[in-house]
C-alpha cells in the first residue's frame, strides 16, 4: 500500500522534460494571463505559488502598471528550476519558495544584477536574489481530529503523539516527497541539519505509513477533507490563504526548531523585458502588496516582523548548495527513503 | 712791486697771513691786497704758517686747504687749539658740498671757492671781521667825518648812518687817498663785478649819493672832467 | 633703479622643495603600491585559506562504502565561503579523473594529482575565480582510489578588500605626502633661511656701511660671504677713491684757474685802453663761467652719487636756509641785494642734508645772479601743506614757454644770456626733489621775477 501511493505520487512530472521546449508546449500546474492582452509589453513569470495566492498581488501591481500584462506560470519548486535551467531566455521572472534552487541559478550566472535596490542584506544575494516573504514550515492538523487529542506543539511532542496513538495517525499523516517538492527538500535538508529529531521523527512517520505529496495545496485539501489529520512541514501561509477550509485546521509553528522560508525572486538574466521585469521584482520586494488590503489572505511580507523569526530564517548562502551536491543529495535521498518508505 | 700809483698807507691797516703754496696764485692775492692797502704775510705752507701766527698778530688768515707738508684743517684746529682767535677765511678748490661743513666745525669763520672774485674775498673778509667787531678797532677819522669800513658806519656832524655796500666800498677808497684822483675806470672795476652789465656811468649814481651823504660836512668830492674824482678837504 | 633689478634664473626654495616633493612623490607612490601590493597578497592568501580549507573538509567527507564513493560534504564546507559581496561558489568533485559530482565543466589543473593542494586564477563562466584544487587517496584492503576536490570561488570580496585597501593606502599616502610636503617646506625654509638673513641683514645696512659680515653662518655659505665681504672691502676702497678723486679733480682744475683770474684781474688794474680792458672782462667773465661750469658738474656728479645711497636723518630746512642766507650775504651786498628769509622757525624733514643743501644754494645762486642791483630775494620755508622752500626774485622771470623744459639738464633761459651761470642748478635742485620722492615747481611771481619751489 505504502508502495502504491509512492507510485502513484511519482508521476507527478519531475524532470519533466527531456529537451528543450517552448512554455506553451510543456504541461503547467496553472496559467493565466493578467492585465490586457493586446498590451505590447508582457512578462513572464515563472513561479512556484499557486495562482490563488499571488493573483491579488499581479493585479494589484497591474493597477500601478497598465501598460504591461504579466504571463503566470505555476509549476513545483523542483519543476521551476529545471524549466528555467533548460530555457533560461523564456522567462523574465522567476519565484520560487526553493532557496537553495533558486541561489544555484544565481551562482551559475542566470540571474540579472540589480545594484539598486535596497535591500536587507540577510534578504539579498549577489543583489539578484531577493526574498520578498517570510513563510515559517508549520505542522497543520485537523481540528476536528484532534478534538480529544494533545495538540503537537514540537516535534517532539509530535514523536510522543505518534508513539502513544499510533492507530489514530496509521496512514493519516501527510508530508512532502522530498525527492519532488524542491520545498520539501529544502525544509527536510535543514530539519536535518537542525536535529537528529528529525530522523526519529520520519522513522515513526515512515512506521505510520505517511503519505507523500508533491504540493502544499493537495496537501492542506486532504487534511480539510479528513483524509489526513496531520501535515508535517507545510506552508502555513498555504493554509492561511485558503479561507475556506480556515474553521477546519489549525496551524502549529514547532517550538523546537522552526525553519522559516523566504520566497525569493530573481530577474533572468537573458530576459528581453529587464524594466518592466525589475520594476515588478521591485514592487515585490518593496512589500507594496502587503499593506494595500488587508481582508484578502496574503503572503507575508519580510518587513512584517522579521524580528520574531529571525534566528529561523534559512539564510541565503552558498551553504545552501551542498544538499543539491549529486552525492550528498543520493545519501540523503537513501538516507529518507530508508526512513520513511519501510 | 711796481704799481701804476703811489700806495698809501692808512691808519687802519690790516694785517692779513695768506697761507698758499702755489706761488703764482700767492703772488696774484698778495698785489691785490696791498693794492687795497693791506698789510700781507705769505706762508707757503703749514710749518711756515705756525711759525707766522705764532710770531705775530694778524687781523686775519686766508688759509688753503691743499698744502705740501699736509691738510690746511690740521693747521686750523691747532690753531684753535692754541687759543687763537684770529678770524681764518678758507680757501678750498674742493667741492663746496663736502668740505663746507667740517670747515666750519673745526672753526673756519667762512670760505671761498676758488676761482673767487677778489671783491668777493674781500666783502667775506670784511663780512668776518663786521661780526668779530669786538677785535675790530678800525675808525677812520677825516676832518669832521668819522667811518668805520668794517661795520659801514659813517657819522657826519655828530648823526650816523649806515653806508650801502657799494657806496661804503667807495667811500673807503676816496677816503683811503684824500687827494688822489681816482678815475671812472678804477672805480668801476673795484666797484662792479664782472658780470655786472652795466656801464661805467654807473658809478655817477653812487658817486651822487656819497654826496648827498657828506653834504654836511667839510668833504666834498670833486668831479675832475676826463680824468675822474677826488675826495678834498674844505 | 636700474642697478636693482637682478636676472632671475629660478629660484633655490623652489627647487629645493620640488626635489624634496618630487622625491616624496616618487617614495610615496612606491609607498602606495608596496602596501597595495603587499595587502593584496595578503587577501589573496586569507581567500586561498578558505578555499583550502573547505576543499580538505570535502575530501575528509570522502568515504567508501559497499564499492561505491560516497562524500557526505559538510554543510560548512560551503557555508564558510559566504563572504559579504556574496560570491559564487563553483566545485567539482573527481574520482580517478572521472567527475563524480558538482561543475563537471571546471576543468582541474594536470599537477593535482599529487596531495598537495594546486592554486590558481584562472576563469569560469567568463569571470574571473581563484581556484584550489587538492586530492585525496581512499585505500582499503581491495581497493584504492583518488578523490580530486576543487573549488573555485568569484573575486568580488577580494577586489572589494583591495578597492578598501587602495583607499586606505592611498588616504595614507596622501597623508604621507601632506606632511612630507610640509616637512619639505619647514626644511626649505630652515634651509633657506640663513640666506635670507643674511640678504636681510645686508638690505637694511645705511648706504655707507660697507663693513664685513661678521655673523657667522652655515659652512655651505662662507664663500658667498667672504666673496661679499672681498667685494665690500673693494667697494668701500673704491668709493673712498672716487670721492677724493672728485676733490683731487677740483682742486686740480680749480687752482689754476684762480691763478689765472687773479692774474687777469691784475692786469685790469693797469690797462687803460678800452678795448683791452673789454678783452680782459671777457676772460674773467669766461673763467668765473667756466669755473661755476665745472663746479656744478662736480656738484651734480656729487649728487648723482650720492642719490643712490641717501642717508636720511631729520633736517631743519630753516636751518640749512639761514646758513646759506648767511654765507651768500657778502656777496649779496657786493650787489646790493637783500636776502630775506621767512616763513615757520623751524621745518623738520627727513632727508640727506648735504643733498638739500646743495639744491638750496643753488637755486638761491640762481636767484642771485639773475636779481638787478638793489632788489631782494625772498626765501619762504613752511611744513604745510607738505614741507616747502620757496625762492623768489624780482629779476626777469622764466619766459612761459621756457618753464616746462628749464629743468632738463643744460637748458638755460634766455633770459640768462650775459650772466653766469648755468641751468644745472635746476637740474641738481630737481634730481635732489626726485631722490627725496618731492618735485620742484618752476612758476614766474605775480611781481614778474621767477618763482621757484621745491617741495620735499
Amino acid at each position: 500500500m505504502r508502495h502504491l501511493v509512492f507510485i502513484v505520487l511519482c508521476l507527478c512530472p519531475f524532470l519533466a522534460s527531456g529537451g528543450p521546449s517552448t512554455n506553451s508546449s510543456l504541461e503547467w500546474e496553472d496559467r493565466k494571463l493578467f492585465g490586457n492582452t493586446s498590451n505590447s509589453q508582457a512578462i513572464t513569470v515563472l513561479s512556484s505559488t499557486d495562482t490563488s495566492v499571488f493573483a491579488p498581488i499581479i493585479e494589484s501591481f497591474l493597477s500601478d502598471n497598465p501598460e504591461l500584462t504579466i504571463e503566470y506560470l505555476v509549476a513545483g519548486s523542483a519543476e521551476v528550476y529545471q524549466r528555467f535551467r533548460q530555457s533560461p531566455s523564456s522567462y523574465d521572472v522567476v519565484i520560487s519558495s526553493a532557496m537553495d534552487l533558486q541561489l544555484k541559478l544565481v551562482n551559475d550566472g542566470l540571474a540579472y544584477r540589480i545594484n539598486d535596490i535596497q535591500h536587507p542584506d540577510w534578504a539579498q544575494w549577489r543583489q539578484s536574489l531577493f526574498g520578498f516573504t517570510l513563510e515559517p514550515a508549520s505542522i497543520v492538523v485537523n481540528k476536528l481530529a484532534f478534538a480529544t487529542l494533545p495538540e503537537a506543539r514540537s516535534r517532539q511532542a509530535m514523536i510522543e503523539l505518534l508513539r502513544t496513538n499510533p492507530d489514530s495517525f496509521r496512514g493519516k499523516i501527510g508530508t512532502y516527497d522530498v525527492r519532488q517538492s524542491g520545498l520539501g527538500y529544502l525544509f527536510a535538508t535543514q530539519d536535518s541539519r537542525a536535529s537528529e529529531t528529525y530522523w526519529r521523527l520520519m522513522e515513526i512517520m515512515g512506521s505510520l505509513e505517511t503519505r507523500l505529496y508533491c504540493c502544499s495545496g493537495e496537501m492542506i485539501e486532504d487534511l480539510a477533507n479528513g483524509e489526513i489529520v496531520i501535515a508535517y512541514n507545510v506552508l502555513g501561509s498555504y493554509a492561511n490563504a485558503r479561507t475556506d477550509i480556515a474553521d477546519k485546521i489549525d496551524i502549529i509553528l514547532p517550538s523546537d526548531f522552526p525553519n522559516t522560508m523566504m520566497r525569493t525572486v530573481l530577474v533572468a538574466r537573458k530576459s528581453q523585458q529587464h524594466r518592466s521585469a525589475t520594476s515588478f521584482l521591485r514592487y515585490l520586494t518593496s512589500a507594496g502588496w502587503d499593506d494595500s488590503d488587508s481582508d484578502k489572505p496574503s503572503l507575508p511580507s519580510i518587513k512584517d516582523d522579521p524580528i520574531d523569526t529571525q534566528q529561523s530564517i534559512i539564510q541565503l548562502e552558498p551553504g545552501l548548495m551542498i544538499f543539491l551536491d549529486k552525492l550528498k543529495r543520493r545519501t540523503f535521498i537513501k538516507e529518507w527513503e530508508s526512513a520513511i518508505i519501510q | 712791486m711796481n704799481l701804476s700809483q703811489p700806495t698809501v698807507w692808512p691808519d687802519y691797516t690790516m694785517k692779513f697771513l695768506l697761507v698758499e703754496d702755489n706761488e703764482e696764485l700767492a703772488h696774484a692775492i698778495s698785489t691785490r691786497m696791498q693794492l687795497d692797502g693791506h698789510v700781507i704775510d705769505h706762508a707757503i705752507n703749514i710749518a711756515d704758517a705756525i711759525a707766522y701766527s705764532e710770531a705775530g698778530e694778524y687781523d686775519l688768515i686766508l688759509l688753503d686747504i691743499m698744502l705740501p707738508d699736509g691738510d690746511g684743517r690740521d693747521f686750523l684746529s691747532r690753531h684753535r687749539d692754541g687759543q687763537k682767535d684770529t678770524p681764518v677765511i678758507v680757501l678750498t678748490a674742493r667741492s663746496q658740498v663736502s668740505d663746507r661743513i667740517s670747515m666750519l666745525d673745526l672753526g673756519a669763520d667762512d670760505y671761498v671757492t676758488k676761482p673767487f672774485d677778489h671783491a668777493e674775498l674781500q666783502a667775506r673778509c670784511r663780512a668776518v671781521l663786521r661780526r668779530r667787531s669786538g677785535t675790530s678797532q678800525t675808525l677812520i677819522k677825516l676832518a669832521d667825518v668819522e667811518f668805520d669800513p668794517v661795520a659801514g658806519h659813517l657819522s657826519v656832524a655828530g648823526s650816523t648812518i649806515v653806508l650801502r655796500n657799494r657806496e661804503l666800498r667807495l667811500l673807503e677808497l676816496l677816503i683811503n687817498a684824500p687827494g688822489n684822483i681816482f678815475s671812472k675806470q678804477k672805480l668801476f672795476d673795484r666797484l662792479f663785478s664782472y658780470d655786472d652789465d652795466v656801464s661805467e656811468n654807473a658809478i655817477e649814481v653812487y658817486i651822487a649819493r656819497l654826496r648827498k651823504h657828506l653834504d654836511k660836512s667839510r668833504l666834498n668830492i670833486t668831479t675832475l672832467r676826463g680824468l675822474g674824482y677826488r675826495l678834498d678837504e674844505e | 633703479m636700474k642697478s636693482s633689478e637682478v636676472q632671475i634664473a629660478g629660484s633655490l626654495r623652489r627647487r629645493l622643495a620640488v626635489t624634496l616633493i618630487g622625491g616624496m612623490t616618487i617614495l610615496t607612490l612606491l609607498l602606495f603600491f608596496v602596501v597595495r601590493n603587499y595587502a593584496a597578497q595578503i587577501a589573496q592568501q586569507s581567500q586561498d585559506s578558505i578555499l583550502s580549507a573547505s576543499v580538505t573538509s570535502i575530501l575528509d567527507a570522502a568515504t567508501m562504502r559497499d564499492g561505491e564513493v560516497q562524500i557526505d560534504i559538510p554543510y560548512a564546507s560551503f557555508s564558510m565561503l559566504g563572504t559579504n559581496t556574496d560570491d559564487r561558489v563553483f566545485y567539482v568533485i573527481y574520482q580517478d579523473g572521472v567527475a563524480l559530482s558538482g561543475y563537471e565543466e571546471l576543468s582541474i589543473p594536470k599537477a593535482s594529482i599529487d596531495e598537495t593542494s594546486v592554486l590558481q586564477s584562472t576563469t569560469f563562466m567568463e569571470v574571473p575565480v581563484r581556484q584550489v584544487t587538492a586530492s585525496r587517496v581512499l585505500a582499503g584492503a581491495d581497493f584504492r582510489t583518488r578523490i580530486t576536490a576543487s573549488i573555485a570561488q568569484t573575486q568580488d570580496n577580494l577586489s572589494g578588500t583591495l578597492a578598501r585597501i587602495s583607499r586606505n593606502a592611498a588616504i595614507f599616502g596622501a597623508g604621507f605626502f601632506s606632511l612630507a610636503v610640509l616637512l619639505s617646506i619647514l626644511a626649505t625654509s630652515t634651509t633657506i633661511g640663513p640666506l635670507k638673513r643674511l640678504a636681510d641683514s645686508i638690505a637694511r645696512r645705511g648706504p655707507q656701511d660697507l663693513s664685513p659680515v661678521e655673523k657667522p653662518v652655515p659652512s655651505e655659505m662662507a664663500p658667498l660671504v667672504s666673496s661679499l665681504n672681498h667685494l665690500m672691502h673693494r667697494l668701500d676702497k673704491s668709493m673712498t677713491q672716487s670721492e677724493d678723486f672728485i676733490a683731487e679733480a677740483a682742486h686740480r682744475v680749480r687752482t689754476p684757474i684762480a691763478t689765472v683770474r687773479s692774474h687777469a684781474e691784475m692786469t685790469l688794474q693797469r690797462v687803460d685802453k678800452e678795448e683791452n680792458r673789454q678783452a680782459l672782462r671777457s676772460m674773467i667773465r669766461a673763467i668765473d663761467e667756466t669755473s661755476r661750469a665745472a663746479g656744478q658738474l662736480l656738484d651734480h656728479a656729487m649728487i648723482a652719487f650720492r642719490a643712490h645711497q641717501l642717508e636720511f636723518e631729520a633736517v631743519d630746512l630753516v636751518e640749512i636756509s639761514r646758513e646759506i642766507v648767511l654765507r651768500m650775504t657778502p656777496i649779496a651786498e657786493m650787489k646790493d641785494i637783500e636776502l630775506q628769509l621767512s616763513g615757520e622757525s623751524s621745518v623738520i624733514v627727513s632727508g640727506d642734508s648735504i643733498l638739500i643743501q646743495n639744491a638750496v644754494r643753488n637755486l638761491v645762486d640762481n636767484a642771485f645772479k639773475y636779481s638787478p642791483a638793489d632788489s631782494n630775494i625772498e626765501i619762504e620755508v613752511q611744513s604745510r601743506p607738505s614741507p616747502y622752500l620757496k625762492v623768489v626774485d624780482y629779476g626777469p622771470g622764466f619766459l612761459q614757454a621756457e618753464i616746462e623744459t628749464l629743468t632738463d639738464r643744460f637748458t638755460r633761459g634766455v633770459n640768462a644770456e650775459g650772466t653766469i651761470g648755468s641751468g644745472l642748478g635746476l637740474t641738481i635742485a630737481r634730481d635732489v626733489a626726485a631722490a627725496h620722492n618731492g618735485k620742484l615747481v618752476i612758476e614766474n611771481h605775480h611781481s614778474g621775477g621767477a618763482c621757484v619751489i621745491l617741495y620735499l
